[in-house]
């Protein structure tokens, strides 16, 4: 019933309107007004200095609001970074305010007046070439900065940073520490197997990932410089900290790595922020599948010495999975060589 | 009364108005309006094609944004649309969600952007501008439509595939879209879009080479390149773009179809899936992104640079008064041309590539921003001092300048790397995007059917509801999309089904809302064209020939131009097209317009005084030929 009424009532504001279209079209015909340039170039003309300013004012209401929301950084070069952005934003908000305004306002100031004549104004080498330099130059600014920018977030990584493994999967991200030894063991992706528990693919002949452990939450020490070693081990993901302003695809048989210091603490955060619950999260932003939503990691930055008692805390992966000792990618080869000979054998078998 | 007469002057002596195409023989439905030849119909076919894709892309969009304004409203009232992709809660399936994500990309930006606006308006207008009685290959013209529209073909059935369409969002980039274990679209669905997008740039191809042979080739008498529209500079420039980067997409596409079918490794490697390693090694996922953008990047321009070439047009003749910087302006075409070519990396500054490449990258992105603004800063100077008339057309043009430069102007922001790491994939590039290259190019395509709609069909459309459709879409692009600035700042990633599952992107939720009234609200007042459209094909008022008062060639045929365009000779061109309220051109019998194909010796008042000299010496033979007719 209900959906027949909203049908009817749909129909008859249709034909309403429909009807109106028809008078207003022909009242235009009768009067012959289409021959001329009348009421409706003027109301134009209104619109388009009230429209704009109108959605002018709805910004500056609303960004101080919008602002409220706005991520605090907690990296020191993202507040580089963030300084940077916000010197941009006013260049081009001015660059965007002068040009509009001058669209906007000519569009107005200069409508139809019957008798006018327009000028025949078509070129003027120098107001060219003004234009062509100023916005030139705006942007070899804008680019030498940023490039600055880039260049020192961009270094080798420093040493003594600390290393931390960062692999996507579908859907979650799973964090490597390398134990005191502070070297990873290699790790391949033949090794990989979910059931058994591997599921970063540690070669467990390499000493050096005796030490390895994985953790569930990913702790970074303050003032210090943090290396994400960043994989992925099916499709691509993208590490984002929005906090920090990193970012970094992760891309499977191509590892990458991104490198920065954490400036304030998580308990700092939260104080300032007067959150108690408040938390540094990971997400993914380079779209993976159905899960790439919900891709959540919790990032916790506490003071190096802390950091350095979480760490004693923690206890190596091999530790809690003995099975694995001695598993590499030798052993690997062995079972792989004789799965091929028992296939062969029974196939030779099978053409006799 | 003058201006009537010398309209005709020099195009044809005898003058049928309804009596088109007498020189040939009476068409078979089939032929004129199927698998016709002509540039015209073909130009149609595009259009309502675009328009139907349009349609259906934003009806997707209303979808999705449905799903991010309002997570918890059930969507049952859509099942008999949805189906399956609905789960029993009557909610949308996340992947179903980035299904319609992706399609509504593919669709806009290749269906609608490339094939509708370029198809469209190249096809139609560039004939008739440059004075030629067709395409240099009408059946390879009809052929680039019916490629498209076999695109169009695949590319729709696969919405009704199992296992749904394409998921893997536009750009499609592998592993996710080769393995069909990592999600259900990247099966069948991912097979229809690469054979869909194989056609369409086999539709591409065939198009552009058309224009690019017509233009260089079938130009009538006197019309030079120096004094060509700015229209058909700019669907030059588009098609040369074209012809040079789809390919490299087809390579891509090529590649990727061997990794999906036959186990090739270009784009795989290191891969763990459903229990077990892959068997592929050595290949780079980065690749297929560097040859994806190697054409995604170009691809902008080829949807825009069509938007500026018609904007150019309707702004100069609706302002009464000459383009400003004609030269500048075809310089900076060229110049983003050229540019297109080699900034596609800065879609890719965090993709692990070599930060020394992503510094180059940047200088030459924002290189690319100084012909851009040249050419916003000529479309205002054009309106200065004017005398404007606000059609439709007008109103469209207007505003593309506007979103031209909003959209713009975060491209400064993005193209600068050290910004864009936080920037990447948020909101903040999807605020960019539709505005710059979405809006921009949309509002071309309309300013160009309100504008040629007399043209195409012989009749006016409604010049009220026009207004009408341009302040509701104009109104609502700004409230859409300007709003999707602060979400992106705010860092919120795009492609997310939902944002609640993190603390740091759970604000905004009544800005979302607010978004998604403000789309379904624009979607709906797109109706207002639809009607205005197919009620105006059979019922709009008469045309004139020249609504415009416009000085180009296309308006010197008749109402409906037949096949072949001009009933009698072609006529030659003797100037710019831009003599718009020139000096002393009343005292030559002119108001404010002097048409491209009256000569110089019939303006002896208004001539500046270069036009003097060439006509001394060049055109002395040409109008001694006319007097002879005469």
């Amino acid at each position: 019933m209900n959906a027949l009424f909203i049908g009817l009532a749909t129909v008859l504001i249709l034909s309403i309107l429909f009807l109106l279209f028809r008078i207003q079209s022909l009242v235009t015909i009768v009067k012959g007004s289409h021959q001329k340039v009348g009421l409706s170039n003027k109301v134009n003309g209104a619109l388009m200095l009230i429209v704009p300013i109108i959605l002018l004012a709805l910004t500056v209401w609303y960004s101080p609001i919008a602002a409220k929301n706005f991520l605090p950084v907690a990296s020191e070069h993202g507040i580089v970074t963030d300084r940077l952005f916000w010197i941009s934003i006013t260049v081009v908000s001015i660059m965007f305010l002068i040009t509009n305004a001058g669209l906007f306002w000519f569009a107005y100031r200069y409508q139809y007046k019957e008798g006018r004549q327009a000028s025949f104004f078509h070129d003027n080498t120098r107001l060219e070439v003004f234009w062509t330099i100023v916005p030139a130059v705006i942007m070899a600014l804008l680019v030498f900065f940023g490039w600055k920018a880039w260049s020192d977030i961009m270094t080798e990584p420093p040493k003594e940073a600390v290393k931390i493994e960062i692999m996507g999967k579908q859907f979650a991200w799973q964090v490597r520490y390398p134990g005191k030894d502070k070297e990873f063991g290699n790790h391949d992706f033949r090794l990989i197997d979910d059931v058994a528990g591997n599921e970063f693919g540690i070669d467990f002949e390499d000493a050096k990932s005796e030490d390895d452990f994985l953790a569930r939450e990913l702790y970074i020490p303050k003032g210090q410089p943090v290396l994400f070693k960043i994989r992925a081990r099916d499709v691509l993901h993208s590490v984002f900290a929005p906090h920090f302003r990193v970012k970094m695809d992760a891309v499977p048989g191509m590892p990458t790595h991104f490198h920065f210091v954490p400036n304030v603490t998580t308990e700092e955060m939260r104080t300032k922020l007067n959150n108690p619950n408040f938390n540094y999260e990971l997400a993914c932003t380079e779209v993976c599948g159905r899960g790439h939503f919900a891709m959540k990691f919790t990032i916790i930055v506490v003071e190096p010495e802390e950091y350095n008692k979480w760490m004693a805390e923690q206890t190596p992966f091999l530790e809690n999975n003995p099975q694995f000792k001695g598993k590499g990618l030798s052993d690997l080869r062995k079972k792989n060589l004789a799965k091929k000979k028992s296939a062969k054998e029974s196939k030779e078998q099978a053409s006799l | 009364m003058a201006t009537e007469t010398n309209l005709t002057q020099g195009v044809s002596l005898d003058h049928h108005h309804d009596d088109h195409g007498h020189e040939h023989h009476e068409e078979s439905f089939i032929s004129k309006y199927i698998f016709s030849e002509d540039h015209k119909m073909i130009g149609k076919q595009f259009l309502i094609t675009g328009i139907i894709w349009a349609f259906l892309g934003g009806a997707m969009s209303v979808i999705f944004r449905l799903q991010l304004g309002f997570p918890d409203m059930e969507l049952t009232f859509l099942k008999p649309f949805l189906g399956h992709w609905l789960d029993s809660a009557g909610k949308l399936d996340p992947n179903y969600y980035l299904a319609l994500v992706t399609m509504h990309g593919t669709i806009m930006v290749f269906f609608v952007l490339t094939a509708g606006l370029s198809g469209t308006f190249s096809n139609f207008l560039i004939p008739l501008q440059i004075g030629a009685r067709d395409m240099a290959s009408g059946f390879m013209n009809m052929l680039s439509y019916w490629f498209f529209f076999a695109a169009s073909v695949v590319m729709f059935s696969s919405l009704f595939l199992d296992t749904g369409p394409a998921m893997g969002g536009w750009v499609v980039y592998p592993p996710l879209s080769a393995l069909p274990e990592a999600i259900p679209g990247s099966g069948a669905g991912m097979t229809y879009w690469l054979i869909s997008m194989a056609l369409f740039i086999i539709s591409t191809l065939l198009g552009g080479i058309n224009y690019i042979t017509t233009v260089i080739n079938m130009r009538t008498k006197g019309l030079s390149f120096s004094r060509l529209p700015l229209t058909i500079w700019a669907f030059f420039l588009t098609a040369i773009i074209g012809l040079l980067s789809f390919p490299v997409l087809f390579a891509a596409a090529l590649l990727l179809i061997f990794d999906r079918s036959f186990g090739t490794s270009f784009y795989l490697s290191e891969i763990y899936m459903n229990g077990e390693p892959l068997h592929n090694q050595g290949g780079s996922a980065i690749l297929y992104q560097h040859l994806f953008w190697f054409l995604g990047h170009p691809e902008v321009y080829i949807v825009l640079l069509p938007a500026l070439g018609i904007t150019s047009e309707i702004i100069a003749t609706n302002s009464r008064k000459p383009i400003f910087g004609y030269r500048a302006m075809i310089g900076s075409m060229i110049g983003i041309a050229v540019l297109s070519f080699i900034v596609w990396a800065h879609h890719m500054f965090v993709t692990g590539m070599n930060p020394f490449l992503g510094s180059i990258f940047m200088f030459l992105t924002l290189i690319i921003a100084v012909p851009s603004a040249v050419k916003a800063f000529n479309y205002i100077t054009t309106l200065w001092r004017g005398n404007i008339i606000f059609t439709p057309a007008m109103l469209f043009s207007i505003g593309l300048v506007s979103v031209f430069i909003s959209g713009g102007v975060t491209g400064i922001i993005l193209g600068n790397n050290a910004l864009d790491i936080q920037l990447h994939d948020t909101y903040f590039v999807v605020a960019h995007f539709h505005i710059v290259m979405g809006s921009a190019s949309f509002f071309g395509f309309m300013a160009g059917v309100y504008h040629w709609f007399p043209k195409m069909f012989g009749r006016m459309m409604d010049e009220k509801l026009g207004y009408i459709h341009f302040w509701l879409t104009f109104i609502g692009i700004y409230l859409v999309f300007f709003p999707m600035h602060y979400i992106g700042i705010a860092g919120f990633p795009r492609r997310y089904y939902s944002h609640t599952s993190f603390d740091a992107f759970s604000t905004f939720t009544d800005l979302n809302m607010f978004i998604s009234v403000a789309a379904i609200v624009t979607f709906l007042g797109q109706t207002t064209f639809a009607f205005n459209f197919i009620w105006s094909i059979f019922r709009g008022r008469i045309a004139p020939e020249n609504p415009w008062n416009s000085n180009t060639l296309e308006w010197t045929t008749p109402r409906l131009p037949g096949h072949g365009n001009w009933p009698g000779k072609i006529p030659h061109v003797y100037r710019w097209p831009y003599d718009y309220s020139k000096p002393n051109a009343d005292k030559d019998g002119f108001t404010d317009f002097i048409p491209q194909h009256i000569p110089l010796s019939q303006t002896p008042h208004s001539n500046l005084e270069h036009e003097n000299e060439i006509m001394n010496d060049q055109y002395v033979e040409d109008d001694l030929k006319i007097n002879e007719q005469k």
